[in-house]
């Protein structure tokens, strides 16, 4: 018992510090890949390459003035960047990360908790971020925070079905809820399960990115039109809360994409949890360069990109699989 | 007194705490608030209880899609509690209010004296079968016991659903003489 509370301490810990510099790393690497998208350098003083940058950029957003407007709601207004961080790091409590290794004796499983509805707690957990969105949108008592607010719930809402839907048809084929089972379903690359759910695939990416709320769906912080929608009056080290909760939800998506399309940890000659990073890493790189590549939605096309086109074609490829499973 | 029957005391206090602050905030927002709260601590409480998958989809429902659409609408509505005063209710609901209070702690009080928390606790936990609240146990249940119920359930938000599409067109136009499109754009717009 107190052997195990110690291992999943460890393991807990070793994932968060990997991933808030994961999340740091991210910043870094959508400036990078953006700039040469754009013909530019980017950020390239603060170390070789520019690689101190988000270090400077932590230290810098610590220092700031942390101010709190005078009309907004204080308790709620605090509240609102610990909601929208936390959900995004209690998912990787069932991403599998890597198959099971011994460590100094002691057999330790690549997954924290291997709940056997892991993939319902990955949609709970991550429809429960978006209240830190409409939070900070009603508490700065600002009318661009509260519109970017309103816009990010309503957008969840639209979104969280067909997302939701997408993932219906993997669990479907793999009889099962749990993550890890689902990833020792994919052994070679043949059983992705990318390959038998193309639709599926496509429309988990779509959503995802509206979930995350990155471009072309960045509506609730539409910089052109809401200043910077639900964190116009956050600054400092709130502010960044919010950052580090974006790029930690981008990664949540990334880890559960791979593990349910693209095989989680599985691949040859090297090790699992590299193979992990590079399929996260992927995600990532895609999203950027769709963020680069895609101009931003307006609203109502959103909304009905939302309702008319995804949520009908989720319910289509669900119907689908459940029709050739059966037959 | 063992672990899981701490967690489940813990839990089951802030799931009442949240009931109580629900009622007792003016702010609608806040009242929201300790309603997620309240919903969360029972969710804990079902996991405790050995059904997993009820605990998950009430987070997955309620707290995660439910809650997000009654936010929504406060918000747009922009309710900031000081409108609601003692006045402006009728006479009728003043009355309803105290007998059902009246009626509800009667309720309250016979279920607290038939039976203790405690005993409830440690007796469900240690009745409960193998794969008790699994995804496939709930399943089964559900389309075989008590499928007639399940379907006439869905039926019931059907017709919810399609009545909320009847008000909310009539509504529409009623105050408006302009094209379809016209239309859609200006609810667009109160979206926004």
């Amino acid at each position: 018992m107190l052997e195990y509370a110690i291992i999943s301490s460890l393991k807990i810990i070793v994932i968060i510090v990997v991933l808030l510099t994961g999340c740091a790393y991210s910043t870094y690497l959508e400036r990078k890949v953006v700039a040469f998208m754009q013909q530019r350098i980017g950020p390239l003083y603060a170390g070789p390459y520019g690689l101190l940058q988000p270090i400077a950029d932590a230290i810098k957003l610590i220092f700031k003035e942390d101010f709190v407007p005078d009309r907004a709601e204080r308790f709620a207004f605090t509240l609102a960047p610990i909601i929208g961080f936390v959900p995004a790091f209690m998912v990787f409590a069932v991403v599998p990360f890597s198959s099971d290794v011994t460590m100094f004796g002691y057999e330790v499983s690549g997954i924290i908790s291997d709940l056997n509805i892991g993939v319902l707690w990955v949609l709970a957990v991550g429809s429960l971020g978006v209240y830190g969105t409409i939070l900070a949108g009603w508490s700065s008592g600002s009318k661009y925070s509260l519109l970017g607010g309103l816009r990010g719930s309503a957008q969840t809402i639209s979104y969280e079905l067909a997302y939701g839907l997408s993932i219906v048809g993997v669990i479907i084929l793999g009889n099962t809820l749990s993550m890890s089972e689902i990833v020792s379903q994919q052994a070679t690359i043949w059983d992705w399960y990318i390959f038998r759910q193309p639709l599926g695939f496509v429309l988990f990416l779509t959503c995802a990115i509206a979930e995350t709320c990155r471009a072309p769906f960045d509506l609730p912080e539409a910089e052109s039109e809401l200043v910077a929608g639900f964190h116009t009056e956050y600054s400092s080290m709130r502010f960044s809360t919010f950052f580090v909760g974006e790029y930690a939800h981008m990664i949540a998506v990334g880890c559960v994409g791979s593990t349910l399309f693209l095989g989680g940890w599985q691949g040859p000659f090297l090790p699992p949890v590299l193979w992990m990073a590079i399929k996260v890493f992927l995600f990532l790189f895609l999203y950027i360069w769709l963020r680069a590549t895609l101009p931003r939605f307006r609203y109502d096309q959103l909304m009905n990109f939302g309702w008319k086109v995804l949520f009908p074609l989720a319910i289509l490829n669900t119907m689908l699989t459940g029709l050739i499973v059966l037959w | 007194m063992n672990f899981e029957l701490i967690i489940f005391g813990i839990s089951a206090v802030i799931a009442v705490f949240g009931a109580t602050m629900m009622i007792a905030q003016r702010n609608p927002v806040a009242s929201v608030l300790y309603m997620i709260l309240s919903l969360i601590a029972q969710a804990v409480c079902y996991v405790q209880l050995g059904a997993l998958f009820l605990g998950v989809i009430l987070i997955v429902v309620y707290a995660g899609a439910i809650m997000v659409l009654f936010l929504f609408v406060i918000m747009l509505l922009n309710l900031r509690g000081e409108e609601a005063s003692e006045q402006d209710t009728p006479a009728v609901s003043q009355f309803t209010k105290y007998v059902f209070s009246v009626l509800l702690t009667l309720e309250l009080v016979f279920i607290v004296k038939a039976a203790s928390l405690d005993s409830v606790a440690t007796q469900v936990a240690d009745q409960v079968a193998d794969g008790f609240g699994s995804v496939r146990q709930v399943a089964q249940v559900m389309f075989t016991n008590y499928l007639y119920p399940f379907e006439l359930t869905g039926i019931l938000l059907l017709v919810a659903l399609v009545g909320a599409v009847v008000l909310a067109k009539r509504e529409r136009d009623s105050y408006s003489s302009a094209t379809d499109d016209a239309d859609d754009d200006r609810s667009e717009r109160v979206v926004e």
